[in-house]
């Protein structure tokens, strides 16, 4: 045994380290601010018409909610009105469900045939409530039994982000690569594949997009040096249909004929391959493990890109296309039509991944097609999304690796104090490498006008570092400290008027908001927070109409819906963990600053104000 | 103590162990399934020994060339990053992997334990290293590991970044790794985590 002595050293060597405390803002006069680097190619035209979704993208409501962003065009609105600002106060839990798992949910719940539909983190279990009766008592549980060494292939915790339901199939993937298809009322699989190759390090997170016939999926693994990619599957059986890569030759990324890029920086041929040392694309990543749009009106398919791999900047010069930025592709065949990157040779882990949200938009006089991306680099897009012209490029959180996005070439303007070094410790990088804005995502109501945007405040300390590549293993190289930017609120939501390109009202938050936002016709944003608030405030001012504490920190995505008795309910899933909050569900020590990439260092003190947990919540107004 | 006494000694027989702690009392049957263990000279890998004492471990002599030696952990750190064993563990705090700087052991803190479960991986995602890179590194890299917690290495910590100066391990540091229960009534696997 270990001597009395030594048994009260530990001690107190735990109690005094673990008292380490979150490390200072960075300054506010650390980062620039909007009028300094917020470009637009025309002033504001507001008159030009009003901002809405087409029919197309956004067909009315019909009280479900059957993929994550509700719509095609992303808009996560609820037409749903009866709860309002001045009733909030009355909202009641109508019924709660144990998801049986205390990791990260990032979930939206699906609403479809009156039933209730809900994909946990790892194992990955599928429920379904009959929302016919009174507590929604299951319908039927689906336990796909993923490879447990997938969970050591992670990055940031064991999360998915959920499923989709379309016609009378529920489609999801899980954590070691299956994409499953299960009938909706019986909860048997209809078709299941496998897509990954673990020993390479690629995992599954993603929520699938399924439209037009087909189901788009791409894998996670960008910190494995992982080769990403995006593939659409047959939805009738799962069948491979098409299947890109983001990086190597122009054979393997789809890019042939049809590829019209908008910027000199993104024409040539092989650039997957040129833009790398040699070999290097091989093992890059561009991964697909956010979110798949499909635009029902210009039948398009955008998503994001992941980072390039390893962090470590100075073991890949090179633009090391195709990743850090956002592809339009055919969804028929996967042909690339345009490609714009946020981020060349990123330094600092601003994977383009984020949402897409679909818009028509006043902008010089007319009425523009615009996809507004809000990306990990702290820049808001909105691009023309016929052509991938960069309309405007405005900062939305605290930004300093740039001053600017250049218009005429698309190119960021790079602030040369904030590249990292191979063995120099770069101080003060803002965004940090989660990015002013995380996969979390935004709304936009057409009744007000403003997308409302839930994002990070943080900054970092990052030091490249030598990495070798070794299959199955993290491919990194960077030692990052995470900090809180200026003012020290960790998080935000903001409420912002695209067209005005600027900011309405915001609220800071302690800790990053790390949950989506769902905005109704009833004029409420809901979101959750980290330490387990789930808030409901006004669309038009952010004055907070209602709040519930639940058991644990929120990080999935709300949603509303109409239930079988007509009225209204908010359904959200509590459990902290993800990339932030690993420090409370995963096996990490928050005296370890390095830990989970760098972000225990900014988030030590979460596991103060919550723990694990996994519980869905659906409240409603009495009734 | 008793326990000391076992980890100099390479070889252990169930005699020599019965007349140490709980077990003193061992029925026949129980001694019986022992010495089928102690044949075997298998890792010990669970805190559960059904009918044996549990202090009833295997010593490698190769475990004991680690102790109180610097180079050890030393080159060990240097392993640890070099075979990415930081990108999920990072400095001891985790984060794809557990954190290796509490003094909680899933599969064992013992120091062969530690090699076992780098040589063989686990099922919920440790790579199986064995065959894969000399057994004189993965010695090196257990060494290191389990300087990890040892209270000189924490003392040593000095900002957000653990586990840089890494302290040799002490002579006594497999007596109590984890999964034996401590004897004294200092609970020293419990903290305290006070509210904001």
């Amino acid at each position: 045994m270990r001597s009395l002595a030594a048994t009260l050293l530990l001690s107190s060597v735990s109690l005094a380290l673990r008292a380490q405390t979150v490390p200072a803002p960075v300054p506010d006069n650390g980062v620039f601010t909007l009028k300094e680097i917020g470009h637009a190619i025309a002033d504001p035209t507001p008159q030009a018409g009003r901002t809405m979704p087409s029919v197309a993208n956004a067909p009315p409501d019909d009280g479900q909610w059957t993929m994550p962003s509700k719509n095609y065009a992303s808009t996560r609105f609820s037409s749903q009105s009866e709860i309002t600002p001045q009733n909030a106060k009355d909202l009641k839990v109508d019924f709660t469900f144990s998801l049986a798992v205390n990791k990260g949910q990032e979930a939206a719940p699906i609403i479809a045939d009156n039933t209730l539909f809900v994909v946990t983190a790892y194992p990955n279990y599928v429920y379904a409530l009959d929302l016919t009766k009174p507590g929604a008592p299951l319908k039927w549980i689906f336990a796909p039994k993923p490879a447990p060494a997938s969970q050591g292939l992670a990055c940031c915790d064991v999360v998915n982000r959920g499923g989709s339901y379309d016609k009378g199939k529920f489609i999801f993937d899980t954590l070691d690569g299956q994409v499953i298809a299960l009938d909706a009322k019986t909860g048997t699989a209809l078709w299941r594949v496998r897509l990954l190759n673990l020993s390479e390090g690629e995992t599954m997170t993603m929520a699938p997009t399924v439209a037009n016939g087909r189901v788009y999926v791409g894998n996670s693994g960008g910190e494995m040096g992982v080769r990403g990619w995006i593939s659409a599957l047959d939805e009738d059986n799962g069948k491979l249909v098409w299947k890109a890569f983001n990086t190597g030759p122009d054979k393997d990324v789809l890019i042939g004929a049809d590829f019209k890029p908008f910027y000199d920086s993104e024409r040539g041929a092989d650039l997957g391959v040129k833009s790398w040392p040699p070999e290097a694309w091989k093992i890059g990543g561009g991964s697909v493990w956010g979110w798949v749009t499909y635009d029902a009106e210009l039948n398009t398919l955008y998503h994001g890109t992941g980072n390039p791999g390893p962090w470590n900047a100075a073991q890949r010069p090179g633009d090391n296309k195709w990743t850090a930025g956002i592809f339009a592709r055919d969804p028929a065949t996967g042909a690339a039509h345009w490609f714009y990157q946020t981020s060349p040779h990123d330094e600092h882990d601003y994977d383009g991944i984020n949402e897409q949200i679909l818009l028509d938009m006043p902008f010089q006089g007319t009425m523009r097609k615009v996809l507004i991306h809000f990306d990990r680099n702290g820049f808001l897009y909105v691009i023309d999304r016929k052509s991938g012209q960069v309309l405007s490029a405005d900062p939305f959180g605290p930004t300093n690796w740039a001053r600017g996005i250049d218009l005429t070439t698309g190119q960021p303007i790079v602030n040369p104090e904030k590249s990292t070094r191979q063995g120099e410790d770069v101080r003060d990088i803002c965004p940090t490498a989660s990015g002013a804005k995380d996969w979390n995502p935004s709304s936009f109501s057409p009744d007000t006008g403003l997308l409302y945007i839930p994002h990070e405040n943080m900054c970092m300390d990052k030091m490249d570092v030598k990495v070798n590549y070794i299959a199955g293993t993290p491919y990194v190289g960077a030692e990052v400290h995470m900090k809180p930017g200026p003012g020290g609120n960790r998080g935000e939501l903001t409420a912002w008027d695209p067209v005005g390109r600027r900011p309405v009202w915001g609220i800071k938050e302690n800790f990053p908001i790390w949950s989506g936002t769902v905005v109704t016709a009833g004029g409420l944003v809901f979101y959750g927070t980290m330490d387990g608030w789930f808030k409901a405030v006004d669309a038009h001012t952010g004055a907070l109409a209602w709040r519930f504490k639940v058991d644990s920190g929120i990080i999935s995505q709300p949603v509303s819906y109409r239930g079988p008795d007509g009225h209204q309910y908010i359904a959200v899933l509590s459990g902290v963990g993800g990339w932030s909050g690993a420090v409370v569900s995963g096996p990490v020590d928050p005296r370890d600053g390095t830990a989970a990439l760098g972000m225990v260092n900014v988030m030590s003190d979460l596991p103060k104000y919550t723990t694990a947990g996994g519980t869905l919540y659906v409240f409603s107004l009495p009734h | 103590m008793c326990s000391r006494f076992l980890i100099e000694t390479a070889v252990i027989s169930v005699l020599a162990l019965s007349g140490c702690g709980k077990g003193a009392d061992s029925t026949t049957s129980s001694q019986s399934l022992a010495t089928a263990r102690d044949s075997t000279a298998d890792v010990i890998d669970s805190a559960l020994d059904p009918g044996v004492d549990h202090s009833l471990v295997t010593s490698n002599p190769h475990a004991a060339t680690l102790l109180e030696n610097p180079e050890a952990v030393q080159t060990g750190m240097r392993l640890f990053a070099q075979y990415n064993c930081n990108g999920c563990h990072s400095n001891g705090g985790g984060g794809m992997g557990p954190d290796l700087m509490d003094d909680e052991w899933i599969y064992g803190g013992r120091l062969e334990q530690i090699h076992q479960t780098i040589v063989q991986g686990r099922p919920n995602g440790m790579p199986s290293w064995g065959g894969k890179i000399p057994d004189e590194q993965i010695w090196q890299i257990t060494a290191y590991v389990r300087s990890m917690s040892l209270p000189a290495t924490l003392a040593a910590q000095n900002g957000p970044t653990p586990s840089q100066r890494p302290a040799p391990l002490p002579r006594d540091v497999d007596q109590d790794a984890g999964w034996a229960a401590p004897e004294d009534a200092t609970n020293h696997y419990t903290t305290t985590t006070k509210g904001p």
